[in-house]
């Protein structure tokens, strides 16, 4: 039914009115933004508002062009960026695997319940001192703290996927006479795949917490750091960039992994 | 003719904390080759467990469960196709498991996929197969091994009437069809009658055999059957005897 020829009268208008709809949406959004930014900037130049106090979009966009300038702007994201894709590869990783050895383990899992709930809970910023004399005061403290914000969490959510196995599939692969490593390799880790997508969108926002919470305790580079700086000497077109590039790299970074959704889960 | 599958005096007994339950007492039956038997008894009396057992996957508290090296495929309430895997790879999943997923294996499992009609949805992921036609993709999966006797588990229960009569139908022409014994526990007295040589009819809770009945038709094909004046009459019989 590829072809439009087939389709009736009333399902070309129907499809037409699904399109329109879509487009109203993109325009709704965009036009958000747009009156939006032109309010701000314009409020802002007839000293409606303290620009100094608010910054304004101009100001915004002459601060990174200044960053540029100086040569300081891709030094700044590459370091944030950096520490945040380690921190976030390194809380995966070692999350999926613990969650892979605490559903292999019952014993385990049971013995070390409270223990995760107890971590989760705690505020992991709380141990911020203490990550500064461990670490170091360099990029490994905040690679650390981003690992820590990270880590209770991937374990928790891979966890709950491994144990929501279908049941009826668990006997099924049983009465084959299915090991246990082939129940984990053909059924259990195919079926958490949404579990594991999830998992991966809830990071994303988890590393980038991280990395801006570390920055805030310890830093000499970073966008946090421009943030935390900016705040001191008063410099608020610094703390908006900042967190307008913020914005920016986020979103990018969700797009990515909504697009691995996309390529991952289109059988489903 | 060859016994394939019997129990000895076999009871069964669950433990929790809140207590015990006996699911089976001295439960005594026997399949011989090629039959093919249905087992029927009303919910919840421990028909599952019974399967369990004749599969290996639970061992009896007491008593014994003779199979006498016959190998076993299990065929449960939905087809259980994982989403994930095409239908060929669904029916390869046993030949992977059992790892025996050699060239001569596969040919066999596409052969009888062929055989049964699915040749054309092999490339297809399940969810674009219809629930009959899923579920005759389950009943290859099980037999892709060649299984001395396959184990039903209410097979047709998750599916519409008019579905679960013609799947019924189709299920019972491939087992016929592969000279296969077949085991089928169910709850439903119209299936059983309709596809079985013999009859067990269990007790509620705990599980006993109360009768035994071997059906003889002038056709065999469940729909067949099902237009049978003696259909009714079986179905009197085994209603009150459930009833009990």
């Amino acid at each position: 039914m590829k072809n439009t020829r087939e389709f009736s009268p009333q399902h070309l208008a129907y499809l037409r009115g699904v399109k329109k709809k879509s487009i109203l949406v993109n325009v709704a959004r965009f036009s958000i933004l747009f009156f939006f930014l032109a309010l701000w900037e314009l409020s802002a130049q007839l000293a409606w508002i303290n620009p100094f106090i608010t910054s304004s979009p101009s100001r915004i966009a002459k601060a990174i062009a200044d960053l540029y300038k100086n040569g300081t702007l891709f030094h700044h994201v590459g370091t944030t960026l950096w520490e945040t894709l380690a921190g976030f590869a390194i809380a995966v990783a070692v999350g999926y695997s613990v969650a892979l050895a605490l559903w292999w383990s019952e014993a385990l899992r049971r013995v070390l319940e409270p223990y995760l709930v107890v971590l989760n809970a705690l505020p992991k910023i709380a141990l911020g001192p203490l990550i500064i004399i461990w670490c170091g005061t360099g990029s490994e403290a905040i690679v650390f703290m981003t690992v820590l914000i990270g880590l209770i969490v991937a374990i928790m959510n891979m966890l709950g996927g491994f144990m929501a196995t279908d049941e009826n599939k668990l006997l099924l692969l049983k009465s084959m006479g299915a090991s246990k490593l082939q129940i984990l390799t053909k059924l259990v880790i195919p079926s958490s795949l949404p579990n594991f997508i999830s998992m991966l969108k809830i990071n994303v926002g988890m590393a980038w917490i991280g990395s801006i919470m570390g920055e805030y305790i310890v830093s000499k580079a970073g966008i946090g750091y421009l943030i935390v700086y900016g705040g001191q000497v008063f410099k608020l077109d610094l703390v908006m960039s900042a967190v307008f590039i913020l914005c920016v790299l986020a979103a990018i970074m969700y797009a990515l992994v909504a697009l691995l959704e996309r390529l991952v889960i289109k059988n489903r | 003719m060859k016994e394939v599958l019997r129990f000895d005096n076999v009871s069964m007994r669950y433990h929790s904390k809140q207590g015990e339950t006996v699911a089976l007492e001295d439960v005594n039956f026997s399949v011989a080759e090629g039959e093919f038997v249905a087992i029927i008894g009303p919910s919840g009396c421990g028909k599952t467990t019974m399967l369990s057992l004749a599969a290996g996957l639970l061992t009896p508290t007491q008593g014994r469960v003779i199979s006498d090296g016959s190998s076993f495929g299990y065929m449960l309430q939905k087809d259980e196709l994982f989403p994930w895997r095409t239908i060929e790879k669904n029916i390869f999943l046993p030949l992977e498991i059992k790892r025996t997923n050699t060239p001569e294996h596969r040919a066999r499992a596409l052969a009888l996929a062929e055989k049964y009609g699915l040749k054309q949805f092999l490339k297809n992921y399940p969810a674009s197969l219809s629930g009959g036609m899923r579920q005759r993709a389950a009943l290859i999966r099980t037999l892709a091994v060649d299984p001395d006797v396959l184990l039903l588990d209410e097979p047709f229960s998750a599916l519409d009437y008019q579905t679960r009569l013609s799947v019924c139908d189709d299920v019972y022409k491939i087992i016929r069809g592969e000279k296969k014994t077949a085991l089928l526990i169910t709850h439903d007295i119209s299936e059983a009658i309709s596809v079985a040589d013999k009859i067990f009819v269990l007790s509620k809770r705990p599980a006993k055999v109360v009768a035994e009945h071997a059906l003889a038709f002038p056709e065999n094909e469940p729909l067949k059957r099902r237009e049978n004046q003696e259909f009714s009459r079986w179905f009197e019989i085994l209603w009150k005897e459930l009833n009990a």
